[in-house]
């Protein structure tokens, strides 16, 4: 079997998975979205300061929670179903392509469920471009986000307190992610350019992507 | 002489404790080897070694004719057959969707997965959750993917504890199978008895060394 088509079988088993599970979208969205309403609450509820606050706050839950996304316990092989793996051909770096896949899917469905939510409670003032950039940065946002947590599953695969490790490990590499996707929606209300914030996110996506892909064999066998 | 398997002197270690120690094992074509040992023996370590899922610390040896510490053992891998502890399924996948993942992911004709559910007695309890299943159909479904891999190396670890009679027919029609197209078998139990009535020789596995006893 290719490459691509095992990658793709491991995103779509992925996929039946969560709808049947619903961890991204039933039990990490609801936590994320009362987080939403916690920080207004906290702040003291005045209106403007906290529609002024809206976007970094969005961004701020959406590093904190898309972790727990990508990191997702339905997306964690056992070491029998990793054995298999390995004992079927599948290719590692094929697992990281699917895992990538898939939780790219479901990070980038977060977030816009998140934003919508964030924009409803917040009440942001945004230029009207916000939309089209907010799809951009969320993309690579997404990306790179679950590229990293699903490097991180790799190297802490099978140790106690794999997501607390993991969590650790990617809180610190997503704060380019964190800059250029907060930076993005900055821009567009300073009437800046963007792009530097893209290029920022979009090299970040692309080093995690070979790096993923690079070290996944090296990984798999390392723990043999 | 092509061994299917042969380990030299091999000593494995985890976690910094010695497990297996000096194994010497030569698995030739048709052969069906039981491995017996008491519980902590390292009995799934030697099957883990074999199967090129654990790395010996030490010694020499060759799987299928592949060294054992090459760096690249993917295709060796493919023609490889385990049945372990537990068995490696989805739990939120059906018992056929399971079986079609793992057929698609080996490259296997997807035409081949009715006939094989019918073969383990599957065909109409397909639709049940691997979570909501027993364990003995789960074991029926690992019998069906290695039906279909067809591996020249079966490595049985514990595969019939907890199964009844029917079940149990399977694995030993499973290991039959794959004698009968040239392979080799080697199955480890804490049950002698099966061993001695299934395996054309047996040797037991004591604090990591192995000693011949049939």
């Amino acid at each position: 079997m290719s490459f691509w088509s095992q990658a793709w079988e491991i995103a779509r088993v992925d996929l039946s998975v969560e709808r049947r599970v619903g961890e991204t979208m039933r039990v990490v969205l609801p936590f994320a979205v009362v987080s939403l309403i916690v920080f207004p609450v906290a702040l003291g509820l005045q209106v403007s300061f906290v529609a002024q606050i809206g976007p970094a706050v969005f961004w701020a839950l959406g590093v904190l929670f898309g972790m727990q996304v990508a990191l997702r316990q339905s997306a964690a092989d056992s070491p029998e179903r990793r054995d298999l793996q390995a004992l079927v051909g599948v290719d590692p770096a094929a697992r990281f392509v699917g895992r990538t896949i898939s939780g790219v899917v479901l990070t980038f469905a977060f977030l816009i469920a998140l934003f919508i939510a964030m924009v409803v409670l917040y009440g942001p003032s945004l230029p009207s471009a916000s939309v089209p950039a907010l799809l951009l940065s969320s993309s690579l946002f997404a990306v790179g986000l679950t590229e990293l947590g699903t490097l991180a599953g790799e190297v802490t695969t099978g140790l106690r307190n794999r997501n607390a490790l993991a969590s650790l490990i990617v809180a610190p590499l997503a704060l380019p992610l964190v800059i250029g996707a907060s930076q993005t929606l900055e821009a567009l209300v300073r009437d800046e350019s963007i792009l530097p914030w893209v290029l920022l996110m979009t090299a970040s996506g692309l080093a995690l992507a070979v790096a993923g892909v690079a070290l996944a064999r090296p990984l798999e066998e390392a723990a043999r | 002489m092509d061994f299917v398997a042969s380990l030299d002197d091999v000593g494995v270690s985890l976690g910094g404790h010695p497990v297996l120690r000096g194994i010497t094992l030569t698995v030739a074509p048709g052969d069906v080897v039981g491995i017996s040992g008491a519980n902590g023996s390292g009995k799934t370590t030697l099957i883990r070694t074999l199967a090129t899922l654990q790395r010996p610390d030490k010694g020499v040896g060759s799987i299928l004719g592949a060294d054992i510490e090459a760096n690249d053992l993917v295709d060796v891998r493919k023609r490889i057959g385990l049945i372990g502890h537990t068995p490696a399924l989805v739990p939120e996948l059906s018992l056929r969707e399971n079986l079609t993942h793992i057929a698609r992911l080996a490259g296997i004709n997807e035409d081949r997965i009715g006939p094989a559910l019918d073969v383990v007695g599957l065909d109409e309890v397909g639709s049940r959750r691997a979570e909501a299943a027993s364990f003995g159909m789960k074991r029926r479904i690992e019998v069906a993917h290695l039906l279909l891999r067809k591996p020249q190396l079966l490595l049985l670890d514990e595969a019939v504890s907890g199964l009844d009679s029917s079940a149990t027919e399977l694995i030993d029609a499973l290991v039959e199978n794959t004698i009968d197209r040239g392979g080799a078998a080697v199955m480890v139990s804490h049950d002698r008895d099966y061993l001695n009535a299934n395996c054309r020789r047996t040797m037991r596995l004591a604090t990591g060394h192995l000693e011949v006893t049939t």
